[in-house]
């Protein structure tokens, strides 16, 4: 009996991590979709009353925000497939990776809500997070969670997706082979997965999309 | 057998997130070695524990470093299984936990804000921060219902709660009434929220982690003073 809804929006890399945490275990849920711009639903702002955003999810009636805290509660509710290794020192440094790419999303996406001199600016600075993920989150690994993906590969994923469209419509450089090696073949490997495969919005909605996301935010900028 | 099991907690004594760690070490009955760090002339130790944040709290267990208060908490339960939990059994009341200790910090990064700040910058912090801690009144009462949320008695009931209060909010409390003049935490406002915290003031262990009111008063004041003036630079 699926008992699991997604409050989403299918453009959000945050609701895709729980999304491919579901598929990957192999659980079943019902999709919702929510107009976060423009109308959100009175279910999202009762069940995220403090953040009311997505993604939400909900299990046998009781709701769970902000994705990190979704991801923990799929994996000990469901503990097939784990992301996330037995070892506790391990499991630690999973979990700071995971605060890292929520603490720095904002540094890695600054380049796609500036241009000029601040875009230059901005771009440096993702430039310098990147390098922290290919040389010390990533390293030699095959995946962040090791051999298998795990948590961490889930938080960064959207680096192999969104990153990508979002380079193009900013006028930069994607994660290049040249630059970040380790990164670029880490992201063939991610995108590779079927789960992750079948799993991805549909890239020229989201160019579409993330065109007008950049003009209003660069709008907004100047305002 | 001096190396095994040995902790080692780097901290800086005004630390909100360094005095959790500390705080939650005690109540689960860890033996620790505590290390004072000085943020403006961190030691050579805690770079190379920390490379990437350089910051405190790293815990060092067994000479492996943790970095992040809340990480270092998770680690906490999952390898010590005796004494107090800090996280409940229940997933459902883990994931409720985690949002709120996390929250809750937030709503302190907002404090910070009021207290770097003045005039009409100021007054908007101010807003905001009340705001949120409405929205964490509403969110605790409907994880606790009965109200009070210290439990002595009870293991499956999580500390980290009321560690965080402890150290966000009942540490800070009395400095920044003295330094701002603001009740932050207003026992018409935050009625549930004032209540815990007055009650985990009460609890000796908690007690005698607080930092002096006089420190606190002293360091809250140049620290809005080299705030307010490197933004008027």
């Amino acid at each position: 009996m699926s008992q699991v809804t997604v409050l989403g929006a299918w453009s959000s890399p945050y609701v895709y991590r729980v999304i491919w945490a579901l598929k990957l275990k192999g659980v079943d849920y019902e999709y919702v979709e929510e107009d976060v711009l423009h109308n959100k639903s009175d279910r999202l702002l009762k069940y995220n009353p403090v953040h009311k955003k997505v993604p939400v999810l909900v299990h046998a009636g009781k709701p769970i925000a902000e994705s990190a805290v979704i991801l923990e509660y799929i994996e000990e509710t469901w503990p097939q497939n784990p992301l996330l290794p037995k070892d506790p020192h391990e499991r630690a440094l999973a979990r700071f990776w995971i605060k890292f790419g929520e603490d720095k999303f904002g540094a890695l996406f600054g380049f796609f809500m500036t241009e000029g001199e601040q875009q230059v600016k901005a771009t440096k600075e993702r430039q310098e997070q990147l390098t922290i993920l290919e040389e010390q989150g990533l390293g030699d690994k095959k995946f962040f969670g090791g051999d298998e993906i795990g948590m961490a590969d889930l938080e960064f994923g959207w680096l192999a997706w969104w990153m990508d469209v979002m380079s193009e419509l900013a006028g930069v450089k994607g994660i290049e082979a040249e630059t970040f090696p380790r990164l670029h073949a880490w992201i063939q490997r991610f995108k590779d997965i079927p789960t992750i495969k079948e799993h991805l919005p549909d890239r020229s909605a989201m160019l579409t999309y993330f065109k007008g996301g950049r003009a209003i935010l660069l709008a907004s900028a100047k305002s | 057998m001096a190396a095994q099991n040995k902790v080692i907690l780097y901290g800086t004594w005004f630390s909100p997130y360094a005095k959790m760690v500390e705080v939650a070490l005690k109540v689960k009955g860890i033996p620790y070695e505590y290390v004072e760090e000085d943020l403006g002339n961190k030691s050579p130790m805690l770079l190379k524990l920390n490379p990437i944040h350089k910051k405190v709290p790293v815990l060092v267990h067994n000479g492996k470093a943790i970095v992040e208060s809340l990480v270092i908490i998770e680690y906490m339960d999952e390898t010590w299984k005796t004494g107090p939990r800090l996280l409940p059994e229940d997933p459902y009341k883990r994931s409720q936990f985690r949002f709120w200790a996390s929250y809750m910090h937030q709503v302190f990064e907002a404090l910070t804000e009021v207290v770097t700040t003045s005039g009409e910058a100021q007054e908007k912090a101010v807003k905001e921060t009340f705001e949120q801690l409405y929205l964490l009144e509403e969110g605790l009462k409907g994880l606790f219902p009965e109200g009070i949320v210290s439990s002595d008695g009870e293991f499956s009931n999580g500390k980290l709660l009321e560690l965080v209060m402890f150290s966000c909010f009942g540490t800070y409390e009395e400095g920044l009434q003295e330094v701002l003049g603001i009740d932050v935490i207003d026992p018409e406002k935050t009625p549930l929220l004032f209540s815990c915290i007055s009650a985990l003031m009460e609890i000796p262990a908690l007690k005698e982690s607080c930092n002096p009111h006089e420190n606190m008063v002293a360091f809250l004041k140049s620290y809005r003073e080299d705030a307010l003036k490197s933004a008027t630079a």
